[in-house]
């Protein structure tokens, strides 16, 4: 008994997601028995590939699941959230087409170096950032609103021109498959970065500081811990997952289009850490909760194309179900729930009071 | 009798998941009566008071964890909620407030945040906004538990003009000498359950504790015996020539290894200030500090506990939980941030280390797994002594440790602070219960308008000496 309120207790943030993403699963099962149907058909390039909704889904949510990692390590630290991913991101692929581009001929070598410029550029706007929340304590929000609204200004002037197309086969093996292997590359760097992170995790103290840092500043700096250093720590690994999330971005589209790449994803990635349970005030998280929020908010938008709403229509269902999710996982209604399920157990316990007549 | 009642409860239960902190109790407040209600850490005291509060109408609760503002102002601290729907004066309330605090002579002013104040005078300002809402039930929870002596006075003065308005008061505290000071009637709980209903002239002191604990009397006698007072021996484990923070003034201070001292002094002569600068907790100014004979720079607390120095701070709820953490984290943080970053310890490590000291302690939780702040507030206190206990620190400062701690295990702690010192550990022990420094320390250090004042060791350790020197008597 004991022991399964434990393991029951492990997982609860996870619940809500995972009953949405299970509505939304048996909804579609209802709707169109064969939308999960997974196919094998030859692409583009001549590959065999696995083909179907459900593939889709995962492998368009790539981006947004790793920029989600990212984010749920900010929103932990520093209790706010940061909306110039997508501008940095921008940034970003601008960086790492201007170093495939600078070379001769696009190989291995140079996809590394232009991965890891990549990085680089993307870790030095995020200390930037990091800087501002961190030393000078500006809300997250505000400090990253200058990079929201001149990032992609930044990346048009570094790639110098509209839309500088990438062809080769090193990027398309990228963006989509590797021949030979049936399953979308995004979703294997997906794999990687939440690898890396849960052995980040595993060997330092990342989580714990986090946490502490993120419920109690005041108490954590009583404990040792540096929480200016913490909270970058956050932002250098937000900039690590948009460099990712970006070169995946670039090699999916063979170009760069400075104003579509990862737009808009500031705002899934806050929601997917949103619906994923975790506190958006900071404190205790859960990864595996904005990854899970990540493939709900793909999941729905697949959905509602696949019924054929209107592109203009969507963001608004979307809007309407997000904010059942949220509403469903708020303190108000779970312990609601929460005393609910306690009463229905106990069989209705006892308590009377009554306040005096006089007074 | 049972018409004069303003408020009864019958066969109360409330269950959290993992405790029944509350299993059928009854309970009766009649008009004008201060009613104690009394039991060991985590008896179900303050969910009583929950439970009776959500009742509302005409009750007004001091709770034991300040519920106020921080970024307020004092006066909008004590005004605000009330009166909902009418315009707001803040001029007005201004000098309200300033009448009231003057009134309960507390020292603070109604345009100050109340951040920048005491804990104690937090305290204050949170039982003067209670007084003044006009109620029936006036419930304080441990209300005095980081008050010194004039202001406890101070409220018990008001305690009683209440009272003989007719006003119900329910008092919770652990210190026994003021259940008999000002209550009428006690009502025991211990574990969740009803021991009974007692009129204090009824009940005497030891029988008191012995209904708390459940034990026998004759059980309570080895329980008094705290240990000898350690001098300590020659070697100078802490000694700060001139150390100054943001917070306090220069001053002078050296430990001996194994020696228990203390700071005391009334409210805000700093001496919680002194022993945060030797800490690091506050930006250090100035001074030279030696660890056993080695000059050290200490300018934070990380640079503190690699030097071997542990500290409980004063205010368990903004500086020591984190209140979403599990109780085991809770616990091991101090000690795994000493580790390193990079050296995180295993699970079943931590689990070793939660469970010995929720044994030692032993700390009243569901499992490792309950989040710090579901706990209740004595027991709470214990997990943050274990997370400093867990360090093994050469020199461990102390401030307020027993604060909101049951009687028993105010004397363990006390006990075993002294067994710490024969095992050569330096404590500094600060409490606002002279008494209590007095039976634990070897040497007292007298502050006064945040300077040192005097130094007491020796025969010269007596309450009335101690007073003398808080108070400015010349020696
Ligand atoms: N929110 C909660 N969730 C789970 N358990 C709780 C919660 N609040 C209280 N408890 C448990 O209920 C019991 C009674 O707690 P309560 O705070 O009433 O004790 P108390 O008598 O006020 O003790 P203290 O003297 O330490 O303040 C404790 O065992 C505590 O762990
Ligand atoms: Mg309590």
């Amino acid at each position: 008994m004991k022991q399964k309120r434990k393991a029951f207790s492990g997982i609860g943030q996870l619940i809500i997601p995972l009953v949405a993403l299970s509505l939304l699963i048996l909804f579609n099962l209802f709707r169109d028995p064969g939308f999960f149907s997974i196919g094998v058909a030859v692409n583009s390039s001549g590959n065999k590939v696995l083909s179907g909704n459900l593939i889709s889904v995962i492998d368009s949510a790539s981006e947004l699941a790793i920029i989600s990692m990212g984010m749920t390590l900010v929103t932990a630290a520093c209790g706010g959230q940061d909306i110039s991913v997508g501008a940095v991101g921008s940034i970003a692929g601008a960086v790492f087409v201007k170093v495939l581009l600078g070379a001769s001929s696009i190989n291995g070598g140079i996809v590394v170096l232009g991965i890891i410029a990549c990085c680089l550029a993307t870790i030095a706007f995020k200390l930037f950032n990091g800087a501002l929340v961190a030393v000078f304590r500006i809300q997250p929000m505000i400090a990253t609103l200058i990079l929201y609204s001149c990032g992609r200004s930044i990346a048009y002037w570094i790639s110098g021109s509209a839309t500088p197309q990438l062809n080769s086969p090193i990027i398309s093996a990228m963006g989509m498959t590797i021949p030979g292997i049936p399953v979308p590359t995004p979703i294997f760097a997906v794999i990687l970065v939440g690898l890396l992170l849960a052995l980040l995790f595993k060997l330092t103290n990342t989580s714990l500081y986090t946490q502490t840092v993120g419920i109690n500043q005041g108490a954590a700096r009583l404990n040792g811990i540096n929480p200016i250093l913490i909270k970058l720590l956050s932002f250098v690994i937000l900039g690590v997952c948009v460099a990712v999330a970006a070169v995946i971005g670039v090699c999916r589209m063979g170009n760069l289009s400075h104003k579509t790449l990862l737009v808009d994803i500031e705002m899934d990635a806050i929601l997917a850490v949103a619906i994923g349970g975790n506190n958006l005030g900071g404190g205790k998280f859960r990864i595996s909760g904005s990854i899970l929020g990540a493939y709900i908010i793909q999941m729905l938008t697949t959905t509602l194309y696949a019924m054929n709403v209107p592109p203009v229509n969507v963001k608004a269902y979307k809007a309407v179900v997000i904010v059942i999710i949220v509403v469903a996982g708020s303190p108000v209604v779970k312990s609601k729930v929460t005393a609910m399920w306690n009463r229905l157990r106990s069989g209705g316990s006892t308590a009377a009071v009554q306040k005096g007549v006089r007074g | 009798m049972q018409n004069d009642a303003v408020l009864t409860m019958r066969g109360i239960c409330k269950r959290f998941p993992g405790t029944m902190a509350l299993n059928h109790v009854d309970f009766t407040l009649r008009k004008g009566e201060i009613h104690a209600l009394m039991g060991e850490n985590g008896a179900g005291k303050s969910t009583l008071i929950k439970v009776l509060d959500a009742q509302n109408a005409g009750i007004s609760t001091v709770y034991q964890e300040i519920t106020l503002c921080p970024n307020l102002t004092v006066a909008e601290n004590m005004f605000i909620g009330r009166d909902p729907g009418k315009s707001v004066h803040w001029k007005e309330y201004e000098k309200r407030a300033a009448a009231i605090l003057d009134g309960l002579g507390i020292p603070a002013r109604p345009r100050q945040e109340l951040s920048r104040c005491s804990l104690a005078v937090q305290q204050m300002v949170a039982i003067a906004r209670a007084v003044d809402m006009k109620c029936k039930v006036l419930i304080l929870d441990e209300p005095t538990s980081s008050l010194d002596e004039k202001e406890v006075e101070m409220l018990f003065k008001l305690m009683r003009d209440l009272r003989a308005r007719g006003v119900g008061i329910i008092f919770v505290t652990h210190f026994l000498e003021q259940v008999y000071e000002v209550s009428d009637r006690i009502t025991v709980l211990r574990n969740g359950e009803l021991v009974g209903e007692y009129a204090v002239a009824d009940l005497p002191q030891v029988e008191l504790v012995a209904k708390m604990m459940g034990k026998d009397l004759n059980d309570l006698a080895d329980l008094e015996q705290v240990g000898q007072k350690s001098l300590g021996g020659q070697e100078v484990v802490y000694d700060a020539r001139g150390l100054s923070s943001s917070e306090s003034r220069p001053f002078d201070f050296s430990i001996r290894c194994g020696e228990v001292n203390g700071f005391t002094g009334l409210l805000g002569s700093g001496r919680s200030e002194s022993v945060r600068a030797v800490f690091g907790a506050d930006r250090v100014t100035g001074g030279k500090v030696q660890i056993k004979g080695k000059t050290v720079k200490i300018s934070k607390p990380h640079d503190a506990m690699t030097h071997g120095i542990g500290y409980l701070p004063e205010d368990r709820k903004r500086d020591g939980i984190i209140a979403d953490l599990s109780v085991r984290e809770n616990i091991i943080l101090a000690l795994q941030v000493m580790k390193g970053f990079f050296h995180p310890m295993s699970r079943s490590q931590m689990e070793k280390f939660a469970d010995e000291y929720i044994q030692a302690l032993q700390i009243k939780t569901a499992s490792q797994d309950t989040p710090i702040k579901s706990l209740s507030g004595g027991n709470q206190q214990k997990v943050i002594l274990a997370r400093w206990l867990l360090t093994h620190p050469d020199y461990l400062i102390l401030d307020e440790p027993t604060r909101g701690i049951d009687v028993g295990t105010k004397l363990e702690i006390q006990k075993l602070v002294l067994k710490l010192a024969e095992e050569n550990m330096s404590v500094t022990f600060i409490s606002s219960e002279i008494e209590e420094m007095l039976r634990v320390c070897s040497r007292l250090i007298v502050m006064r308008d945040r300077k040192i004042v005097g130094e007491l060791s020796g025969d010269d350790l007596t309450q009335g000496h101690v007073m003398k020197t808080i108070a400015g008597g010349e020696q």
